[in-house]
């Protein structure tokens, strides 16, 4: 059994921190307006720190209070404390909306109606073309119980094998590079063992915007005096402080690490011992890495061959190390390959199953990681089993009370779904909690898909993007009006507190699934009142998988500061560390280290297109700003997207620059810094068209975990004479867009900072 | 310097505007943030910093000191507080005498506001919000011991030279380590201002 984490390991500045705690915020009226504090999880990113909602005598939130959570231990960041300005926002959807074309505009409707409507279109569309005509599309922000049962919806009331969601577009590469690795999809350190490194090498993550809490440990590492080594074409906050900042050309993270791992067998920093005893393959790895020199790096990386050497003796050198990547290297076309690059760095050198030492991958969205792991990937079943073993389908259906034959086969990704609705073969989609026209790339080609599907429904709170071009959309909660479970990217599961009820309209994604599936006639595998029943079904689903959550109840969580998986009985710690045993969960326990040779990314440069396009977050905002970009200060924050550009482009800050790839051209005000590469522009990609930077990416498939290509693409930049506008938020009928977020969305400038950060105070 | 105060390192900055948004949901000024977040170097590096009200000791809180109506109080502890509801006349006197930029008037309601150590939070034991939510550490609060015992070798400087006018405070700036420490004009070390060792 796994020995659990020290609980006295806290990062720099936090160990004297009071916690709030009983004590209502407002402590000077508390009494005279019976605030109460509820403890629960930011809505975002995969660090998932702990907060209070502040909750008035009304019962409504209206606040955010710091929680001493042993994932954050009171930090947030401008996200998490802004977030629950969403709960009782003007923008929110009270009411289902459905029109029966898209020429029509969106009426307020019943439940009733809107419910009908849609399983009349499911059953006309899987009637006349077969039940794998219809699809669903899930979202990795949901929590693990709804994405459960968004799993067991589409095999069992739609009967499809289309069901994806958008984690697919978030760390799937990750999570294939360790399953072929490992044997088991999650990162095998918990963040506090960063706390314990010498080294820590950061590739392709733009921690201090993306995962700006997590912050906080790399710096208790470097009072240590731990060094950090950063990769990434831009010099972001945190590679301005690095030890090494290898500012690598977009696109050829392969071949650096292969050239990395060439130099520490070239001057025998391998660790023997550990590669007899735990690892297979490395004869061949060995054998191409032999191929990858310095010089050869340095020739496709565009960096000088002696930083290869650096990077190679620095991690080599160090006692414990450890390697955490983010989308960086995992959105290309060899995106797994890239990971396990990292992977065989770090088996090679022995740093795999110790404290201080080992791998993880930083999840981009909440659930990003529990998102998968209970059947709502299309070729995943709950547990993490495969929907393509004999044996893993018979457990499920026996669960499930449904005969084999009756269980849908492996569908297809999220963006092959969209390429199968502009053939045709997908005639009708239902999407949850997420918003492809502003997520996906090649927003022509998605847009194009949707038009032609002929029905479209979708679940939000807020009317995206996506939902503004759906025929029915199901007005649903917030996370502060649930409870429910979400894995962060440690693979520890905590659980969210319901803060307030409902506004009026609005009904949890449960109950409209479950409502959904009784109208399709499988009302009886679907009678869950609630999330904690869910769970329960989710628990002894998952029990005896490697994705084991039998022994996390809900009482425990809310005891503990949550608990990681494989967790199989009630008495487990959970295993917040992986490999400490020295085995992996392959069945002969090794590591089984990939050969990987680079290759060049799948947009060709040519004399038209002969620049990197990058794209990533800014700090302000959330994937598809759906939520974000209505919230007044993180929108006073970061109004607009820009374009970064090197200075010897001869631009000045503000000029209209014209961005063209092979899908399509949009104008950006400039960001002149020398913080990027002189052959590589960046823009952030959280708004739509027209400024939308997936309006420009390519939607090139990595083979094997089918992520989208977003990091790099061919471009050019030209000068333009005026800058496109940033669209307001939809909003459904009758509702304005709300007027705090109005004014600064418009200006035309780019933010003062090179991330994209405009000025504290503008007034 | 305070017992307890604010520190500020500046090299650990991450410009994500956390402890902005953390002031403007504080409860003694609720909506408005009263911390600055600069940009150091514009177009050739992301570096930047936060400034929160330094709490002036030596002289004492300018601001406080051409308050033509004594609204800005300071307490025995050093914290200097925003102005007095019932006093301040928003003539914007504290904010032209502030070397930090630090006080910002509500000409509507004339009013002026500035942060107060988040005075409502520390009575009661807890850290300031700025510096609670602070993901970096660039904001750290507590004692210059409790600071030294999480960065060993840290080294702080509590005095601004301002042409050949030193201003000491109580909030306190990390310097980096191998630089004469103090007085301090944005992070950098001077030693002698217009021909005086100001040591």
């Amino acid at each position: 059994m796994t020995i659990p984490l020290d609980p006295s390991l806290a990062p720099p500045g936090t160990r004297n921190f009071r916690d709030a705690g009983g004590i209502p915020a407002d402590k000077w009226h508390a009494d005279q307006n019976g605030e109460t504090l509820v403890p629960t999880h930011c809505c975002f990113c995969g660090v998932q720190c702990g907060m209070y909602l502040r909750v008035d005598k009304g019962g409504k939130v209206f606040g955010v209070e710091p929680r001493n959570h042993d994932i954050n231990r009171m930090r947030l960041c401008p996200k998490g404390i802004n977030a629950y300005q969403q709960v009782n926002h003007p923008d929110r959807l009270t009411a289902p909306l459905m029109r029966r074309s898209r020429d029509e505009e969106f009426r307020e409707v019943s439940w009733d109606e809107a419910l009908d409507f849609t399983v009349s279109e499911i059953k006309r569309i899987q009637s006349a073309y077969g039940n794998d005509a219809f699809g669903l599309l899930g979202g990795a922000s949901l929590f693990s119980e709804k994405t459960y049962l968004v799993g067991k919806f589409a095999r069992i009331a739609l009967k499809s094998k289309h069901v994806d969601y958008n984690g697919r577009l978030c760390m799937v590469s990750a999570a294939g590079a360790n399953k072929l690795a490992f044997g088991i999809d999650r990162a095998g350190n918990p963040f506090s063992d960063i706390l314990l490194t010498d080294c820590l090498l950061i590739a392709g993550s733009n921690v201090g915007e993306c995962f700006p809490v997590m912050t906080q440990y790399l710096w208790g590492a470097r009072d240590r005096g731990a060094s950090l080594i950063v990769i990434d074409p831009r010099e972001t906050a945190i590679a301005r402080t690095a030890d090494i900042h290898v500012a690598l050309k977009p696109g050829t993270d392969a071949a650096f690490f292969n050239a990395v791992l060439h130099v520490i067998v070239k001057e025998n920093l391998t660790d023997e011992d550990f590669l007899a005893a735990h690892c297979t393959g490395w004869d061949e790895v060995k054998a191409k890495v032999a191929e990858y020199t310095p010089e050869r790096a340095a020739e496709i990386c565009g960096i000088p061959a002696s930083q290869v050497v650096q990077v190679a003796r620095t991690f080599a050198a160090a006692d414990k190390a450890m390697a955490w990547h983010a989308r960086g290297i995992e959105h290309h076309s060899q995106g797994v390959e890239n990971c396990l690059t990292v992977i065989n760095l770090c088996a090679a050198t022995g740093n795999i199953g110790k404290p201080g030492a080992g791998y993880g991958t930083i999840t981009g969205q909440g659930n990003g990681q529990g998102g998968r792991e209970h059947g709502q990937k299309s070729d995943l079943l709950p547990g993490g089993r495969s929907i393509l073993n004999e044996e893993h389908r018979r457990q499920i259906c026996e669960i499930w009370g449904i005969e084999e034959s009756e269980l849908p086969t492996a569908g297809t990704s999220m963006m092959e779904m969209i390429w199968q609705m502009q053939r045709r073969e997908i005639r009708g989609l239902i999407g949850i909690c997420n918003n492809p026209f502003v997520s996906l790339p090649n927003y022509a080609v998605v847009k194009d898909g949707y038009d032609t599907a002929e029905f479209h429904a979708q679940f939000d709170f807020f009317l995206s993007e996506t939902a503004a071009n759906a025929h029915v959309v199901f007005p649903v909660t917030t996370w502060a009006e649930d409870e429910g479970v979400m894995a962060n990217a440690e693979a520890r599961v905590v659980k969210h507190n319901k803060a307030q009820e409902p506004p009026a309209g609005v009904r949890t994604d449960t109950w409209v699934i479950c409502e959904l599936a009784r109208r399709l006639g499988a009302g009886d595998k679907f009678a869950f009142p609630d999330s904690r029943s869910v769970f329960e079904e989710l628990r002894v689903a998952s029990a005896g998988t490697v994705n084991d959550y039998y022994g996390i109840t809900y009482e425990r969580l809310e005891e503990t500061g949550g608990i990681a998986w494989p967790c199989p009985s009630t008495d487990h710690p959970g295993t917040p560390r992986l490999f400490e045993d020295g085995r992996t969960y392959h069945p002969d326990g090794t590591i089984h280290m990939q050969v990987v040779d680079w290759h060049a990314p799948m947009d060709p440069y040519d004399d038209d297109h002969p620049m990197s396009l990058t794209t990533g977050r800014t700090v302000a905002h959330f994937l598809s700003g759906n939520q974000t970009r209505r919230l007044g200060g993180l929108v006073e924050q970061t109004p607009r997207p820009w374009v970064e550009v090197h200075p010897s482009h001869g631009f000045k800050s503000g000029d209209p620059v014209r961005v063209v790839t092979r899908r399509g051209s949009e104008v950006f005000p400039a960001l002149v810094t020398e913080a990027i590469r002189p052959d590589t522009v960046f823009i952030p990609y959280h708004w739509p068209v027209p400024t939308a930077a997936n309006a420009l990416t390519i939607d090139a498939l990595d083979p094997r975990s089918k992520i989208p290509e977003y990091k790099v693409c061919a471009c050019r930049i030209e000068a333009a004479d005026r800058i496109d506008e940033v669209p307001a938020p939809p909003t459904a009928p009758g509702h304005q867009a709300y007027p705090e977020t109005q004014v600064s969305r418009t200006d035309p400038l780019p933010p003062t900072s090179p991330q994209g950060r405009g000025t504290a105070d503008r007034s | 310097m305070m017992g307890k105060t604010i520190f500020i390192d500046p090299g650990r900055c991450i410009g994500c505007q956390a402890c902005v948004s953390a002031c403007r949901e504080c409860d003694s000024h609720r909506g408005k943030s009263m911390i600055h977040l600069d940009y150091t170097d514009p177009g050739q590096s992301v570096a930047s910093l936060p400034t929160v009200c330094m709490h002036c000791e030596d002289p004492v809180a300018p601001c406080a000191e051409v308050c033509p109506a004594d609204a800005i109080l300071i307490t025995a502890d050093g914290v200097v507080q925003q102005a007095d509801t019932t006093r301040c006349i928003g003539c914007s006197n504290c904010v032209n005498a502030c070397p930090f930029g630090v006080p910002k008037i509500d000409l509507q309601a004339k009013l002026q506001m500035k942060c107060n150590l988040c005075y409502d939070r520390t009575a009661y034991g807890l850290a300031p919000m700025c510096a609670t939510v602070c993901p970096t550490g660039a904001l750290f609060y507590g004692t210059l011991e409790e600071l030294q015992a999480e960065r060993p070798g840290v080294q702080v400087a509590d005095s601004f030279a301002f042409g050949d006018v030193v201003v000491k405070t109580g909030v306190a700036m990390v310097v980096p380590a191998d630089k004469v420490q103090w007085p301090v004009p944005g992070g950098l070390p001077v030693v002698e201002v217009n021909g005086v060792d100001v040591r």
